[in-house]
């Protein structure tokens, strides 16, 4: 029996291990952040505010089950401020009553009032647009120029997208609904299916990879991601799916192009509500704006803070500015019409 | 077909644990072990039960929307995909098993416990890296177009490796060692009599191999592929990968796209009630069999000299396993870690093996305490309010991993501002979330998803133990504590350490309640490679992927020596033929 005893003594030790390990708990003043977005995106921002703020931030990375965990925990819950990368995640919180009004004259100054809540809810933090991706040759010049187009017979079988599922092209299509209606979004949604290369598959930057290997002409995705691309060290051959295609910024003559925000909200349980404020005011400000325009190339919130060069050369464009809440709120039905048209299979 | 199994009226005569001719009592599972047994397997049950009543709560209505969508799909892909990983498991893990168990050939020593490396390799990282090496814009259809000339996908068929066939074989290749690893203990400890006096009637090694030694490792294997099935079934990573239409996928879009946790809560039911339904008809198909040997004669098994064609048959059908759910993902994997070093390697990495390690050996040993505790308290009394309780309770690893956290991040936020209001009122002082957020928690949701894992793996191997054993302790003066600790345990060695060592292997390489259920700023190393690589950066990724490889092989290969020593009887020495 000696191994067992081994066992047991190597048990103890581990479990001591860790509980010292889980009473390096938070102390009083940290703003304590459940996040949406990798914690590799938002290190160098949160880095940036403890150093001027001396304030610590502690972080779990909580993709699903951010909106059951903050209901199960109640009014006990350690969050203050939650961070998410597009405005569904963000509604649903709204809707669920998790998070709390606020006001920061600063944060209003920041932040454009079709990028937040009324009454203080949620504010964007960064907005990206979703965009076209064509490749240079195979695509002749105003060939697509709208995301009608995409749904057009003459794209069939010319077409990458990651899953219909997915909260950006769930968001898309319920741009689509707040626009022109449901059945127009269904009409679409079917015309895409029907013209996709592939099943649905991958993220953004994959897509604009088939179309560099010749598996699609046009893809769909985010802007940063050919940011992200262009700029590759360490994978160099993205450079070249990059260099594949043109950025096709869709709806320039109507309505103007779908734009989505990442954003934060303050919960109803924060503890550390000024510290909250505090992070977004920072969040929002120009050093950390600097911040999400340079390592993310994404589009600053804040009017008037300088675009990634990159970004800048890829012109200026117009963005719809239906509010973001209509657009939320269409969000269900887009996820079930998906559902019918069967995108995915 | 089980002529050789010991049947009930083998195992009459021998005195009941319950004082003989006693009445049964309603109140009689109220002792030690048995109150013990209902009240772990419940405090088990309750996340699952609140998945169950989350399901209860009104919400708006999925089901003919589904129905009439997207639920056919959901169904038949599942089934699809169920029965390519449960034949592709069953027949290479059974036939592994069987052929290092009993035969000899080239490389068996090797491959007894190469066959089991598989395991560590989480089933998301071996999906991310086939896809890297298969896909169109992948090195093998690279080669190929510069071959024959062809320029666009049109030009050419290849099979899709984001498709059902596609998962079913990731799965196949990672999880077959499950099957693998229960059949090998099975076939070891099986008394070599009956195949002998099988082979004296006249039996050729092939007919005593499907009427005696498969029929014997029955309940091992099904305990296998159970395992294997119901990990298939509540994948998240691969198939939302590969983009291949689940019920489970179904149950997180209703829940994350569809906000409907409710409904969600209704699908994942629905799933846990047909697991129900497929462990109790199996139950009930080998309900008049018992399968403990009459006999405590061990000697080393036969091993056969295969020769020839065979034996070439035999090296190779071993080798393709390893190879393929292994070696080449391993070598992928290493090749990504050294163009990546500077990216990949950091001592954050170091700091989040330690907690994945001791986490992991944590859970594991509590694991095996409770599984063992309990597969003896219900073997003690077979009291129905028990088993069921008990059955109920190894329900967990039938349910999608994030549902089982949702249901657990339920129970404990309940128990926690419970516990905070009662003294808020009572004594006026706040004691806030004492198991939420903390490693408790994921402790706690581990222990709910894996135990499965070991009490099936002990119940198993309980099971083969002939109660005469019991009897002959009692009658000797021995209560059951001592008994289990001079008898069972030692009998039962191989399997214990089959049981530690399976819920570490899972333990490392969970990720769905990890991320949820986590404390600040904490990461595992499963947590650490998600983050990179559902971003499709598997380079970043590649190191800590690597780890939780490396981590996970040691115990396997002690595992899978002590498994060969565990057998009574067994010598180090190849016998002779």
């Amino acid at each position: 029996m000696k191994s067992r005893n081994y066992l047991v003594s190597l048990g103890m030790i581990a479990l001591a291990g860790l509980i010292t390990h889980s009473s390096t708990a938070a102390p009083g003043d940290a703003v304590n952040l459940y996040s949406y977005r990798q914690p590799f995106l938002m290190k160098p921002l949160l880095d940036a505010f403890t150093k001027e703020t001396r304030v610590k931030v502690n972080m779990v990375y909580l993709k699903k089950g951010m909106l059951e965990r903050l209901k199960a925990e109640g009014a006990n819950s350690p969050a203050d401020l939650v961070l998410t990368a597009d405005i569904g995640n963000i509604q649903n919180l709204v809707a669920a009553g998790l998070l709390q009004s606020s006001s920061s004259s600063k944060i209003n100054r920041n932040v454009p009032a079709q990028f937040r809540h009324p009454q203080g809810l949620w504010y964007g933090l960064t907005t990206r647009a979703r965009i076209i991706f064509a490749h240079k040759d195979r695509v002749k010049p105003g060939e697509v120029t709208t995301y009608e187009d995409l749904a057009k017979p003459h794209m069939k079988g010319r077409i990458c997208t990651r899953s219909g599922k997915h909260v950006y092209n769930v968001s898309l299509l319920a741009w689509m609904i707040a626009a022109k209606g449901e059945a127009a979004g269904e009409a679409w949604a079917r015309g895409l299916k029907a013209n996709l290369a592939r099943k649905p598959q991958g993220n953004d930057r994959a897509q604009v990879k088939a179309v560099f290997q010749g598996e699609c002409d046009v893809a769909v995705g985010n802007t940063y991601y050919m940011g992200k691309m262009m700029t590759n060290k360490k994978n160099p051959e993205q450079k070249n799916w990059a260099a594949a295609v043109n950025l096709i910024f869709p709806n320039q003559k109507d309505r103007g192009t779908h734009v989505n925000i990442s954003g934060a909200g303050i919960t109803k349980s924060a503890k550390n509500k000024a510290g909250a404020i505090r992070l977004i005011e920072f969040l929002t400000g120009d050093a950390a704006q600097k911040i999400y325009a340079e390592d993310n190339f994404e589009y600053p919130i804040k009017v008037g803070a300088k675009l990634h060069p990159i970004v800048a050369g890829w012109g200026k464009f117009k963005a719809d500015e239906t509010f973001l809440f209509k657009i939320a709120e269409h969000r269900i039905t887009a996820t079930r019409i998906m559902d019918k048209v069967r995108f995915n299979n | 077909m089980n002529e050789f199994m010991t049947t009930e009226a083998a195992t009459t005569g021998i005195p009941p644990p319950r004082a003989a001719g006693a009445k049964r009592n309603v109140w009689s599972w109220l002792n030690v072990w048995s109150l013990g047994t209902v009240l772990i397997a419940a405090a088990m049950t309750v996340p699952i039960l609140a998945v169950l009543i989350i399901g209860l709560t009104p919400g708006d209505d999925i089901w003919s929307h589904l129905a009439s969508t997207v639920l056919p799909g959901y169904i038949s892909t599942t089934l699809g995909l169920m029965i390519g990983v449960g034949v592709g498991t069953l027949v290479i893990g059974v036939g592994t098993a069987w052929l290092v168990s009993t035969c000899r050939f080239s490389g068996r020593r090797l491959f007894e416990w190469a066959l089991l490396l598989p395991m560590a390799m989480p089933a998301y990282v071996i999906a991310y890296v086939y896809t890297d090496i298969l896909e169109y814009a992948g090195p093998v259809q690279e080669v190929l177009r510069d071959i024959f000339g062809w320029t666009l996908k049109r030009d050419y068929w290849f099979p899709e490796i984001r498709s059902l066939g596609g998962a079913a074989s990731m799965m196949t290749l990672v999880l077959y060692p499950y099957v693998y690893l229960l059949s090998r203990a099975a076939f070891m400890e099986q008394s070599v009599c009956v195949l002998e006096a099988s082979r004296i009637l006249g039996r050729g090694p092939w007919r005593s191999f499907c009427t005696v030694a498969l029929p014997l490792a029955r309940p091992a294997i099904v305990i296998g592929v159970s395992l294997v099935l119901m990990e298939t079934l509540n994948d998240f990573g691969t198939v939302d990968f590969f983009a291949v239409g689940t019920f489970t996928l179904g149950i997180y879009d209703v829940w994350l796209n569809m906000n409907n946790v409710a409904g969600a809560a209704q699908l994942a039911g629905v799933m846990l009630f047909f697991v129900v339904f497929l462990m109790l008809a199996e139950r009930f198909a080998r309900r008049k069999q018992r399968f403990h040997t009459t006999t405590a004669k061990l000697k080393a098994l036969p091993g056969y000299q295969l020769k020839g064609a065979p034996k070439r048959f035999a090296t190779v059908a071993c080798a393709l396993p390893v190879l393929f759910g292994f070696l080449l993902p391993a070598m992928v994997l290493g090749g990504l870690a050294v163009t990546n070093f500077d990216a990949a390697a950091n001592a954050e990495v170091l700091r989040h093996a330690g907690n994945s390690v001791l986490l992991s050996s944590v859970v594991a040993l509590l694991a095996l305490g409770i599984g063992v505790f309990m597969a003896y308290g219900v073997r003690l009394r077979k009291e129905k309010i028990v088993t069921f309780v008990v059955r109920f309770a190894s329900l967990g690893y039938a349910v999608p991993g994030s549902v089982l956290a949702i249901g657990v991040l339920v129970s404990l936020g309940g128990l926690d501002n419970g516990i905070d209001g009662f003294m808020r009122r009572n004594f006026g002082l706040s004691t806030g979330l004492v198991f939420s957020g903390t490693i408790a928690a994921v402790t706690f949701g581990y222990l709910v998803r894996f135990l499965a894992l070991s009490f099936g793996s002990v119940e198993a191997s309980l099971s083969k133990i002939t109660p005469n054993m019991d009897g002959a302790a009692a009658s000797l003066g021995h209560g059951p504590f001592s008994t289990l600790k001079r008898i069972h345990l030692p009998l039962i060695r191989g399997s214990a350490l089959t049981a530690v060592i399976l819920v570490f292997v899972e333990c490392m390489k969970e990720l769905p309640m990890t991320v949820i259920l986590r404390p600040f700023n904490f990461h595992t190393l499963a947590t650490y490679v998600h983050q990179f690589a559902s971003d499709e950066q598997l380079g970043e990724a590649s190191l800590a992927a690597l780890a939780i490889v490396g981590f996970g092989i040691l115990p396997v290969i002690v595992l899978s020596f002590a498994i060969t020593k565990s057998r009574p009887g067994h010598s180090t020495e190849e016998p002779t033929s």
